[in-house]
């Protein structure tokens, strides 16, 4: 009889044929990124805790004390410590920097295919280029990259972190509401999102603009729905056809990780029910350590785009 | 891509409403009015099944679209779906409800500084009971709930009522209500971006 020796909830063993399959797709991203001039880092899996709430990221999952007391942590994404890399070890050298990555992360997540508590992203940071260049620069290598793979079918949605706050601010909304309306949205309740702004003291106008935005997705046509969407303009201005015509505008598109502060976005691919991955511009995190640098990045889960292809295999 | 949008379909106290919201969007639900055994209706976009589980099917991608109702959703607050639209039936509340008479589960708060609650809901009830700062030991069962209080198993149940009938006919009575709750009509996270129009075309057709 087998002696049974359990592995981590959400952790799980590789056997060599998926090896072989995943080492051809991050091949295929890493050769990318090389040839767009990212160069390869590699990081610590564990950080200071200290380093990581620094950064108001996603919360680490996993935590040990070393032999001097100090907390540590898994990582729970690459760019923090990217960030602490870019500000601590290029403190002298004059942006753009341009790092890549294929590494393991770490979360609390409910594990299902696709997505292990520790699980590999392969992405990119770009530290020193501000909107809207830097943005339509990582656009455009995440195209190239999941090209690379073969993968068909992939459209990229494009919004921003910043967009439904000003909204908020320019109706003249609470500020404790704001919250609330900020939570529902990123929790994907518009039903919520709708009962919170009719309960609130608002003009037709500004609620039926509120109400509206979130479900506002498509070409270019959906920026005309909104004052200050000049950033996202920009930005689609200087895509180059072949990117422009993946990207998807969502006005409603948010990110769960609190220090995006612009421009958002994420891939989706019909062949899987979640996003492949995604990224956007943290332009206040790297000052969170000392070097005040704009910033933009992308990730994408190596399993997630796996079992994409496959998918997209099975339909043909 | 062509496939026409699959619809997770809950059997049970939403099923008959449902099918006349269907026929409002033009899908033919014939078949499935006459077929209560076939489950998968490709032809028509339609898949049937336990309101608890379309939220795991609509999360996955297995379907693009989903009714169900927000007890359902406030149970499994986890799933990543978009809740696009309140479809205003299936009223039913969330109770918290005992035998009648002195309240049992004051009395074991008050003396044995626990009150045991049966439920379908574990993660509804363990939420309502930390928010009201009261100990409560949850006891999982699946079907029958209004059985635990008779037979000693429970001080109280948490559970979905519609009229109260059931709970008056077994002698209990409505404590307190945590919440009221009706259909809600759900998406996929993807199929909401790439099969935008058509899952906006559903959207207004209900409102």
């Amino acid at each position: 009889m087998t002696t049974i020796h359990p592995l981590p909830s959400g952790t799980r063993d590789v056997l060599p044929d998926e090896m072989r399959e995943l080492r051809s797709v991050t091949a295929a991203l890493l050769g990318t990124f090389e040839r767009e001039g990212y160069g390869e880092v590699s990081t610590p899996a564990l950080e200071h805790q200290e380093v990581l709430e620094r950064a108001g990221g996603a919360q680490p999952a996993y935590r040990v004390m070393d032999e001097h007391g100090q907390v540590l942590a898994l990582r729970p994404d690459m760019t923090v410590p990217i960030a602490r890399l870019a500000a601590t070890r290029y403190a002298d050298i004059d942006p753009p920097l341009r790092f890549c990555y294929l590494a393991h992360v770490y979360r609390g997540v409910r594990p299902h295919r696709g997505q292990m508590r520790e699980f590999l992203q392969a992405g990119v940071e770009l530290v020193g280029a501000p909107s809207p260049e830097g943005t339509a620069e990582v656009l455009r290598v995440l195209c190239a990259a999941l090209d690379a793979t073969g993968l068909r079918d992939y459209r990229v949605g494009l919004g921003s972190a910043a967009l439904y706050p000003a909204l908020l601010e320019t109706h003249g909304v609470p500020l404790e509401a704001r919250a609330v309306l900020l939570g529902a949205l990123v929790a994907r309740d518009f039903v919520g999102l709708e009962r919170e702004l009719r309960a609130l003291d608002l003009s037709s106008e500004a609620r039926a603009a509120l109400i509206t935005a979130p479900s506002a997705r498509g070409g270019l046509e959906v920026l005309d729905l909104l004052p200050a969407t000049e950033g996202l303009r920009a930005v689609h201005a200087l895509l180059t056809p072949q990117v422009a015509d993946r990207v998807l505008l969502d006005l409603g598109l948010t990110r769960d990780l609190s220090y995006y502060t612009g421009a958002v976005f994420e891939v989706y691919d019909p062949a899987l029910g979640e996003p492949l991955g995604g990224g956007g511009r943290y332009d206040d995190l790297l000052g969170r350590f000392g070097r005040p640098l704009p910033a933009v990045g992308f990730a994408l889960g190596v399993d997630k785009l796996h079992i994409a292809l496959t998918g997209e295999e099975e339909r043909t | 891509m062509s496939r026409p949008l699959r619809i997770a379909v809950p059997r049970g106290a939403l099923f008959g409403e449902t099918l006349d919201l269907l026929d409002r969007l033009g899908i033919d639900t014939g078949e499935v009015r006459s077929n209560d055994r076939r489950l998968l209706f490709a032809e028509v976009g339609v898949v049937t099944m336990r309101p608890s589980d379309v939220p795991t099917y609509v999360e996955a991608g297995a379907a693009d679209l989903g009714i169900t109702g927000k007890d359902v959703l406030t149970e499994q607050a986890e799933r990543d779906v978009y809740e696009l639209l309140d479809l205003a039936y299936g009223d039913c509340r969330m109770v918290l409800a005992t035998i009648e008479g002195p309240d049992p589960s004051t009395e074991a708060l008050r003396r044995l500084g626990v009150m045991r609650v049966a439920t379908k809901y574990p993660r509804t009830a363990t939420a309502f009971f930390e928010v009201t700062g009261r100990q409560a030991e949850i006891v999982e069962v699946k079907g029958s709930v209004e059985l635990a209080p008779l037979t000693g198993l429970a001080d109280a149940i948490v559970d979905l009522t519609a009229t109260g009938t059931t709970l008056r006919e077994n002698g209990l009575t409505i404590r307190e209500e945590l919440f009221s709750s009706t259909a809600r009509l759900i998406a996929n996270p993807v199929a909401h971006k790439l099969r935008a129009e058509e899952v906006d075309a559903v959207v207004a057709a209900l409102r």
